[in-house]
């Protein structure tokens, strides 16, 4: 726990903060953020936002399809998005399941990607729903094979249920597993937590329980990461900022494909949080396709015409 | 770039074709005007001048009065509604269609956000249209008796915060229930209405049904003392619809009077913060406070009042104030120099009465009329900022203790226009709305407007409705 925000560790006292926590009004945040994704962003502002776009991609494949050699191709990637021009910057993170960990690792390591860190799923993802041993294993084996970033899942059944000690608790086991050897995102599929109030709850469980950053989904379930969704969660890192002089990162995940939506959440980042979050140590975007809309982006924008899509490569 | 500095993305102006001089809008026809003269209006982010604009005289106002009644008398009154209707239809069509074009000239014209015109005041015009057309053939229907009367030839002023928008609410609802129109816009926005002419004519509507004369206070007044006028609209000052009220006692005409206001914005201690802090910024900011209905006094209950302040100052220095085209401004250009010194002379006076002035650091560009965002703590009830209408971006912000404190506040003054409540509190919304004396109050929203919804005011804020079925009233005469 990296605050003393609550009285002692009970669950009531948990409850008791979380329940103090301002209510959020659905239409008032919906409005507001319709309003900043009115924003034009162009020339320059556009470029640079394309390359900070790139730096913060969490560039994933979680599919049980998943081969050995997707993963290297996909590391490639990451560490030289465009190899026909080397000004185009690497990736935030690999992000893949925990057998892959060790593969990412190596690829990364043998293709100039030392810097990049790999991320891995992790604690019974993407449900959450398996005992806390399986979950600490799961977490300790990533981290043996090199993971240097857990996303760990929260497990909603218990949050929605009310459960929230159990949640907490689960977050600091894995927090401590971490120690200085991996940052810890935390998942709060808030696609199965419903209504902002609830986003809200679980972004301030999660960053009192340890969370390095907080992440909205996993990907698997819609909706994932919509504009109203990471509005509440950047309001909670900047509150929580206030609160404690921590800054906690934030990660949309899922249903960002295009320039366009993560110019959206660079707008949102530097209105609502602010302009220290736009830094790939405090945001990143979970996302596959949307690379390829990047650089097809900034081709654009260098050459002045669209290119085909046969100028980038497939995942 | 170290930080997401956005590039300037400014709409085009070309999109528009002003023209140099422009006539009155009389009988279909655009004139020149009687006396042959004229005043410019310019472009207040600027100080350019946009245009030469006909100064409306006595001899033209009865011109184009005649040309109303004549309209009226032989062609509107007696088209059945489903045709006026069709007219109404054709007109909303042709506006959404030339949307951007209306957005740019009133943004031009008035100096408020391109954003906001293009996302408020066009498509609301338009929506008025709509809603006033389906209307137009149901007026039986409108609680008015079975078979209710047009005035006849109404005289409609309208003021330069919302020119377009303010023209759909007053033309729509008289041209529904079969009034004809003399509209006359403010001095220092009159372009849209006359882009509305050509709008007019390109729709076919008969001739005279519309008229739009151009001029300032006295062209007004000619027109409201005109004893071919049925009916009076007006949305403006207090003081001018005060002289209106006192010019058609005794006669045979009828008033509408859209007025000042003081509006409170209640924020109680278990409101969402963060969206009442959006739903301030909005009450006062948007269209650089030049909103009648704003909430220009903040009541905030006096546990939370830190929390919120710093919420609100955080939010307020993110507010981009600067080029009204850039579709990034979020705060635009007063609209006149002496509506500038306005908001000065009071502003200013919160400062020598004691009160705390804050705003955020903001470069303010060097030609045009600027004022930045500005807020008042430490208000008081007495003092001139926490009474008299600034019509500008300056917040006053006043605490309370207990719910009928603020109720109590909140009603102290002399308008009665608008409300908001900040609550998350069902019960407590409903309590409060039912103890405010203002005619639109809003909960955990502000400024939020809707052609089916009427709008009008209490106590000096004005008499009458405009806008839904209530709004028709203004423009019917019933059975009983």
């Amino acid at each position: 726990m990296n605050s003393t925000l609550l009285a002692d560790k009970s669950e009531a006292s948990l409850k008791r903060f979380l329940n103090n926590l301002s209510p959020v009004d659905q239409v008032g945040a919906t409005a507001r953020v319709e309003t900043l994704a009115t924003r034009s962003i162009k020339v320059e502002s556009k470029n640079w936002a394309i390359d900070l776009a790139i730096r913060m991609v969490d560039l994933t494949t979680l599919e049980g399809a998943d081969t050995p050699e997707k993963v290297r191709a996909l590391c490639a990637k990451g560490v030289y998005p465009d190899p026909t021009d080397l000004t185009v910057p690497s990736v935030g993170a690999i992000c893949v399941y925990n057998d892959m960990v060790k593969i990412a690792r190596q690829a990364l390591d043998n293709g100039g990607g030392k810097n990049i860190p790999v991320a891995a799923v992790a604690t019974a993802f993407p449900s959450g729903r398996a005992s806390i041993e399986v979950k600490i294993q799961d977490t300790k084996d990533a981290i043996a094979n090199g993971a240097s970033e857990i996303d760990m899942v929260i497990d909603r059944g218990a949050f929605l249920s009310g459960n929230l000690g159990l949640v907490f608790e689960q977050i600091e086991i894995i927090k401590a597993l971490c120690g200085d050897k991996a940052h810890l995102k935390v998942i709060l599929e808030t696609g199965e937590l419903v209504t902002l109030d609830n986003v809200r709850k679980a972004s301030y469980l999660a960053m009192l329980a340890g969370a390095d950053f907080i992440k909205t989904s996993t990907g698997k379930v819609t909706p994932a990461a919509t504009a109203p969704v990471v509005y509440v969660m950047l309001e909670a890192v900047r509150d929580f900022y206030k609160m404690t002089g921590t800054r906690i990162g934030v990660k949309p995940a899922g249903g960002i494909r295009t320039t366009k939506d993560a110019i959206k959440q660079l707008v949102l980042v530097n209105e609502v949080a602010g302009p220290e979050w736009l830094d790939p140590a405090l945001f990143r975007i979970g996302a596959s396709a949307l690379l390829n809309d990047l650089l097809m982006q900034r081709m654009k924008m260098r050459d002045g015409y669209y290119a085909s899509p046969n100028y980038v490569t497939l995942d | 770039m170290t930080k997401f500095e956005y590039a300037p993305a400014p709409e085009s102006a070309s999109l528009v074709d002003i023209k140099s001089e422009y006539g009155l809008f009389i009988n279909g026809k655009f004139v020149a005007p009687k006396s042959g003269k004229t005043f410019t209006t310019i472009n207040p982010a600027t100080e350019e001048v946009l245009a030469k604009i006909a100064y409306a005289e006595l001899a033209d106002v009865n011109l184009a009065v005649t040309a109303a009644r004549n309209a009226f008398t032989k062609t509107w009154s007696n088209l059945p509604g489903s045709q006026r209707g069709k007219y109404l239809f054709r007109i909303a069509r042709i506006l959404q269609e030339r949307s951007r074009e209306f957005a740019v000239l009133e943004t031009l014209d008035n100096g408020k956000p391109i954003r906001e015109t293009r996302d408020t005041d066009i498509p609301l015009a338009a929506a008025h249209f709509f809603y006033h057309a389906g209307w137009a053939d149901k007026l039986s229907y409108a609680g008015l008796g079975s078979n209710p009367k047009p005035y006849g030839v109404a005289a409609q002023i309208i003021p330069w915060n919302f020119p377009m928008l303010m023209l759909a609410w007053k033309i729509a609802p008289a041209l529904a229930t079969g009034n004809t129109v003399v509209l006359k816009p403010a001095e220092t926005t009159p372009l849209t209405a006359l882009l509305f002419a050509e709008v007019c004519q390109q729709a076919g509507l008969p001739a005279g049904v519309v008229n739009i004369v151009t001029g300032d206070g006295a062209t007004g007044s000619h027109l409201v003392n005109h004893p071919g006028v049925d009916k009076v609209a007006f949305t403006g000052s207090t003081g001018v619809g005060k002289a209106i009220a006192k010019a058609i006692a005794g006669t045979k005409k009828s008033a509408t009077l859209e007025l000042g206001g003081k509006g409170a914005n209640i924020v109680f201690e278990d409101a969402p913060i963060d969206e009442a802090v959006e739903g301030i910024v909005n009450g006062i900011f948007f269209n650089q406070g030049h909103v009648c209905c704003a909430g220009s006094r903040l009541l905030v209950q006096e546990n939370i009042e830190d929390e919120l302040l710093e919420k609100l100052k955080n939010r307020i220095s993110l507010i981009r104030v600067g080029n009204p085209m850039d579709k990034n401004t979020d705060l635009g250009a007063i609209n006149s120099s002496a509506q500038l010194a306005r908001i000065k002379e009071i502003a200013d006076s919160g400062d020598i009465e004691g009160a705390m002035r804050w705003s955020p650091n903001c470069v303010l560009p060097n030609s045009g009329f600027w004022y930045p965002p500005t807020i008042f703590t430490g208000v008081s009830q007495s003092h001139r900022i926490a009474r008299e209408e600034i019509f500008g971006p300056v917040l006053s912000v006043l605490t309370f203790r207990t719910p009928a404190e603020a109720i109590e506040k909140a009603n102290n003054s002399p308008y009665g226009l608008s409300a908001g409540i900040w609550s998350d509190k069902g019960s407590r919304i409903l309590w409060t709305a039912k103890r405010l004396r203002a005619g639109v109050i809003w909960a955990n929203t502000f400024n939020k407007f809707d052609p089916a919804s009427p709008f009008g005011g209490y106590k000096e804020s004005g008499w009458g409705r405009e806008g839904g079925r209530h709004g028709l009233a203004g423009y019917l005469k019933g059975d009983n």
